[in-house]
């Protein structure tokens, strides 16, 4: 497909409708009044509006309907009376949320995740690209990144189940240990108490390797003038290390550490739900599985919306807050000043 | 294990290439900087560990379910459980689940939801992206807008489930596809990629007469192909593991399941399961291999996908980051 031949290959098959397009003169040439220019420029676009639509359709059902429904958080809703004859309760739902001692302790249990999560992995791709970067062999660094992105595109359901085989009972560890005498029979995977070191080694397993792309990019940024001016100057290793590449790498480690904040509320749904039955809500309970099972499993809508959507709504302040804290930093962020 | 020769001064006699030459050949090692310090052997061991021990993190678990799905009963009955030595392999596992049952019919669903609903997402991707991608075109940064907003607030489950419902979608296998259909996400990159194509391309095509159709479809998507080819394997992967709309709008049906469900029913009867493996002599295939066989299968497309992403997805990654 070279550049030159596609548009001649077009040439006899053109429709009427692409003529009439190019005979509309541009928006700024037509000098008539405000209302005809934007008629003309309607017209002008109106294929490239029609492609948007569907995409338009499918977030006004899957995405603006959902968020309408969100009355039901202050009806006490009912599946046969639907959305309009529901009776109206006001903050009776909130009301209950904020008294019930389940929904405070998702809430501190999602925090103590997230927090013991984030400090634990936040480290480790950075550690893996320096690694990485200092290889001198191209190939064994790509079979590397290779090897260590691939569970990045495994589903958690697959990942419990590999954690499963190697650290549950009767996987590969508990196996091995009872082939040497030890008796007692040894299960990671349905301990509570070290359910967050478990879930952060899952998460490290899944995703270190492909957060350790952005970092990669990172320092081959940083110019190796620097390293070679400092190791004239006789700098060892970790003076390079600790006066260039980590000040190399600052930038995107804050912004990536503030992103994560806005996602603190939100984060792990899928992997804490899988796991909830082995360990008990105790220790895998949070705000996002705390709605689904007061919703849908135990049928309760109303108060799962309710807590839906106080997630929602201190969700959307927590990532605008963090964008705007990224903004400060003199950081892009998700979407630019 | 990483050494290049330090920059001596020797006369400029070619040397006959050695093994070492071969070894710097194949693993493509680059000269080392003339003012970085050759590493003291403490040092090149201990990241020589650290590597083998990260690879062999991931690489065991994969490895001791492969080997586990191919392994005869007597082989999972020696080792006491999941296999690391094998003695004897066999197929009868995957015999067993391609002869029919769940297991092949979930296959067979998961691979065509993960076709439709991919070609679906792409197509809808596609238009919405070109159709945002002209600077200057009537309402692109109001559609723009409605597009964003839903990437930071969204109605939750509950409302979610409650209109599918609504539509007639439980246990049907469209409610499995359309509501996660379009990623704003990918839209916003792939209108970065369409915007840039080159203006004088289009004008000319434009001159020749063709219209928007003509020209997404005969210049700006195969002067777009890298891009088109990552984001629909990123669909891809995203249906082939999607799990948590299969258990909302599809939780009771089993002969609907999907793979990625036949898989998180045998997880969490895990307990009960492995123990009856161990029972299972009568049974002429292990149950464990079987289970194993399940996991494995629910890999390898990953696997076989992964190659083409794995290519370009630093550049993917990179955009997501800079222009999202």
């Amino acid at each position: 497909m070279t550049d030159a031949a596609t548009p001649t290959a077009s040439r006899p098959r053109a429709p009427a409708a692409g003529l009439l397009q190019v005979t509309v003169p541009p928006a700024g040439a037509s000098a008539g009044p405000g209302r005809r220019r934007w008629w003309a420029r309607l017209r002008r676009d109106r294929t490239l509006l029609i492609m948007t639509l569907p995409a338009l359709v499918l977030l006004a059902v899957f995405g603006y309907a959902p968020m309408l429904g969100l009355v039901m958080a202050f009806q006490d809703y009912d599946l046969y009376d639907g959305f309009v004859h529901s009776p109206w309760v006001g903050l009776a739902n909130f009301q209950q949320l904020f008294t019930d001692p389940g929904f405070w302790h998702a809430f501190w249990n999602t925090l103590a995740l997230f927090s013991v999560q984030l400090i634990l992995f936040f480290p480790v791709p950075i550690a893996l690209a320096i690694l990485l970067d200092s290889l001198l062999s191209r190939r064994l660094r790509g079979i590397i990144q290779a090897v260590v992105t691939l569970p990045h595109f495994f589903s958690f359901v697959l990942v419990v189940t590999i954690f499963n085989e190697v650290f549950g009972g009767a996987g590969l560890l508990d196996t091995y240990l009872r082939s040497h005498g030890v008796t007692s029979p040894f299960d990671f995977m349905t301990d509570p108490g070290t359910f967050k070191l478990l879930a952060t080694s899952q998460l490290i397993w899944k995703e270190a390797g492909w957060s350790t792309i952005v970092y990669l990019a990172a320092l081959s940024a940083i110019s190796p003038a620097l390293h070679e001016a400092a190791a004239v100057d006789g700098a060892g290793y970790w003076r390079r290390l600790r006066y260039i590449t980590l000040p190399g790498l600052k930038g995107i480690t804050v912004l990536l550490l503030i992103l994560n904040l806005g996602y603190a509320l939100t984060f792990g749904f899928e992997q804490m739900l899988i796991q909830l039955p082995a360990v008990g809500s105790g220790a895998a309970q949070v705000i996002t599985t705390f709605s689904f099972e007061n919703g849908i499993v135990a049928g309760n809508y109303s108060y799962g919306a309710a807590a839906g959507l106080f997630l929602g709504v201190t969700s959307v302040i927590l990532i605008l807050s963090a964008n705007k804290v990224a903004h400060l930093f003199g950081e892009d962020g998700l979407y630019r000043k | 294990m990483i050494t290049t020769e330090p920059a001596r001064a020797v006369p400029a006699v070619p040397r006959r290439p050695g093994p070492r030459d071969r070894v710097t050949r194949l693993l493509a090692i680059e000269a080392r900087p003339a003012w970085q310090e050759r590493p003291r052997a403490a040092t090149q061991g201990a990241k020589s560990g650290v590597i083998a021990v990260v690879l062999l993190v991931i690489a065991i678990p994969l490895y001791t379910i492969v080997v586990t799905s191919l392994s005869t009963q007597a082989s999972i009955n020696q080792a006491g459980g999941m296999v690391l030595w094998p003695h004897g392999l066999s197929l009868a596992a995957y015999q067993e689940i391609i002869s029919g049952g769940v297991v092949g019919r979930a296959l067979l669903i998961s691979l065509g939801i993960t076709a439709v609903g991919t070609f679906f997402s792409m197509a809808v991707t596609i238009l919405a992206a070109y159709g945002m991608s002209r600077a200057e075109s009537f309402g692109h940064r109001t559609v723009l807008w409605i597009m964003l907003i839903t990437m930071f607030f969204n109605g939750g489950i509950i409302p979610l489930f409650l209109v599918v419902s609504a539509l007639g979608g439980y246990d049907q296998y469209w409610a499995l596809i359309a509501p996660s259909a379009v990623s704003v996400f990918n839209i916003i990159v792939m209108r970065a990629f369409f915007a840039s194509t080159a203006q004088d391309l289009i004008d000319s095509g434009r001159i020749d007469g063709a219209g928007d159709w003509q020209i997404l479809w005969r210049i700006v998507l195969p002067t777009s192909r890298a891009v088109t080819a990552v984001i629909a394997l990123f669909y891809a992967v995203g249906y082939w593991n999607s799990w948590f709309n299969i258990l909302l709008f599809m939780p009771s049906d089993s002969s609907k399941w999907p793979l990625q469900m036949v898989l998180y029913d045998y997880l969490t009867q895990n307990s009960q399961m492995v123990v009856s493996a161990a029972a299972g002599f009568q049974a002429a295939v292990p149950t464990l291999a079987l289970q194993m066989a399940v996991v494995t299968i629910t890999i390898v497309p990953v696997l076989i996908v992964y190659p083409f992403v794995q290519r370009h997805f630093t550049k993917g990654v990179l955009l997501g980051a800079v222009k999202g």
